[in-house]
């Protein structure tokens, strides 16, 4: 089979198209790459949409930290709480036997236990918790005097938030951001590996890859492919972020534009 | 076992729960969250000393070995962690065999891996065949061990350069300027000055590692996450004295308590050293610690 039957057969399979059979004898790099190639749609399906989605959750939960209500402050304290306080990898796993519960109870509840949507809401929560942080963080750097000169225009209300401090916050935030975004895209990998049922072999790049390193007993070939596709989506998800972050900072002196991604450890 | 507990079936309420809780597997799964705190007791130092070395080497002025260094922090920040565990358990296991085997079996004529087989002369396997089960299961944690501490080395070693970069270049000016060395500097100015700058994100380190520790599971240790799986998957009375449904959704959610416990524990004790250390320092901290005194509590 040459590399191009192999990427027309299995450059689609994490989704279900093409052949059903994995290969089982005479594994080829070609093969390997194709099918963790095909694995990451699954990473970038989890990490794209629980940021898109976490992000509303994110700005809204770090507003109620920052409320004078402590009805609002204390369940917002709280959510952060549980969710940076504990592994995600327990969060999948209580998520999991939670969603299996419910399901035996009211039969409803059923497409939550599939990994495409049951991984995916443990995992909007779980960055939306961190994200909120981090906002949080931003909202309590606005510079005071920002604030007042958004007063002195008059500016208040519905008009001072989307105006001022939002951009603001953002812009603070961003650097942060952009490192949540890189750790929530590595923990994706970690949704197959839960409990959350692969069904018919329709794994994530990691699922692929320890497939590999089973079957051939050598984890020289399959990681080090994984990790070329890790790098170059970790680079993509950074020159993203530089778009965002130029476009955030277009009104300030040449200097404070300069960005630089910044890698601390936040997760 | 308690001597109440002899005939399951008789049991009711309260005491049917005490002696569910006493059985030997629920030993064993007690025992488990010694395994964890053990390989955060061994891992947190090997790392340090790991990331130590890894921002001694990115700092290095010879050229190659500040590569070595940085590629060491860049390359663990831009893949996910989890695959280095899956990879370095078993690249490590067989790194050892193969030079063991070239060592004690110089005149095996055969390549090393056949096929989809990896194969060592007999007595070069680790354990050995005949090796007692303990010897395994101390094998197999000790990789786990090492497996994180090279990874949480990377992270440590990115907190450290960052560290030493932090220390006021005024600082080591002065120290060259009165003849030292570069290594005295080194070891005599920067190494002690470095820690507060560096606490903040080791005490973030440390928060990652105890989340990161469930991960254990995947290296084929009998960790907590083994257990609560094992105990809490539904039981029929064939095979147990104590049967029950499905409770691995109560299993997990001790877990998350466990954590939560844990890390917030850990976070209080680090807030406490992070305040004694930036006593008197010349950093905002420090400052404003020193304003509060003199106005006393507001």
């Amino acid at each position: 089979m040459s590399c191009l039957d192999t990427l027309q057969s299995y450059a689609l399979r994490s989704l279900g198209l093409g052949e059903r059979a994995l290969p089982t004898t005479d594994f080829t790099f070609c093969q390997q790459a194709t099918l963790i190639g095909s694995g990451l749609a699954w990473n970038i399906y989890f990490g794209a949409l629980a940021l898109l989605t976490g992000f509303f959750l994110a700005v809204a939960v770090a507003l109620a930290k920052g409320s004078d209500h402590a009805w609002l402050r204390k369940p917002a304290d709280w959510f952060t709480f549980v969710f940076r306080g504990s592994p995600l990898f327990i969060q999948f796993f209580f998520g999991y036997f939670l969603f299996l519960s419910l399901k035996q109870s009211v039969p409803v509840f059923s497409p939550l236990t599939s990994a495409a949507l049951g991984a995916l809401i443990v995992l909007f929560l779980n960055t939306s918790a961190y994200s909120a942080e981090i906002f949080h963080g931003a909202l309590q750097a606005i510079p005071k005097g920002d604030l007042e000169a958004a007063d002195a225009y008059g500016l208040a209300g519905w008009t001072k938030f989307r105006r001022v401090t939002f951009p603001t916050m953002l812009r603070l935030a961003w650097p942060a951001y952009t490192n949540e975004a890189i750790f929530l895209f590595h923990a994706t990998t970690l949704v197959f590996f839960t409990g959350f049922p692969a069904i018919q072999q329709k794994g994530d790049a990691l699922y692929y890859a320890k497939y590999f390193a089973e079957k051939t007993f050598n984890p020289f070939v399959p990681y080090p492919i994984l990790a070329g596709y890790f790098i170059l989506l970790t680079l993509a998800i950074i020159g993203l972020f530089q778009l965002g972050s130029r476009r955030l900072n277009r009104h300030m002196p040449a200097q404070g534009r300069r960005w630089r991604a910044k890698f601390q450890v936040i997760r | 076992m308690l001597p109440a507990c002899a005939d399951p079936s008789t049991l009711e309420g309260l005491s049917w729960y005490l002696c569910y809780l006493t059985t030997g597997k629920h030993l064993s799964f007690y025992t488990s969250f010694g395994t964890v705190l053990l390989l955060l007791a061994v891992t947190a130092p090997a790392a340090l000393a790991l990331g130590f070395g890894g921002a001694m080497l990115a700092r290095s002025r010879v050229p190659p070995l500040a590569w070595i260094g940085k590629g060491y922090v860049a390359i663990v920040r831009g893949v996910p962690d989890i695959a280095f565990f899956l990879f370095f358990v078993v690249a490590l296991d067989q790194g050892f065999e193969y030079l063991r085997h070239r060592i004690m079996c110089a005149d095996w004529d055969q390549p090393v891996r056949q096929g989809n087989d990896f194969v060592v002369c007999d007595i070069a396997k680790l354990p050995l065949n005949s090796s007692p089960q303990w010897m395994h299961e101390i094998y197999g944690f000790a990789l786990a061990v090492l497996t994180f501490a090279i990874v949480f080395g990377a992270f440590a070693a990115n907190v450290l350069y960052g560290a030493m970069r932090a220390v006021p270049r005024a600082q080591m000016e002065t120290a060259e300027a009165y003849g030292m060395t570069h290594r005295q500097t080194f070891w005599r100015v920067l190494v002690p000055q470095m820690w507060v700058y560096a606490l903040p994100g080791l005490s973030n380190l440390w928060m990652v590692l105890i989340k990161a520790s469930p991960l254990l599971f995947l290296l084929g240790v009998e960790d907590i996450v083994y257990w609560a799986r094992d105990l809490g998957g539904s039981k029929t009375p064939q095979f147990t004295d104590y049967p029950h449904g499905d409770w691995r959704m109560w299993y997990f959610l001790f877990l998350l308590v466990f954590y939560l416990a844990f890390t917030r524990v850990s976070e209080v004790v680090l807030d406490r050293l992070m305040r004694r250390l930036t006593h008197g320092q010349a950093i905002a901290g420090g400052e404003a610690q020193r304003k509060t005194a003199m106005v006393g509590p507001a």
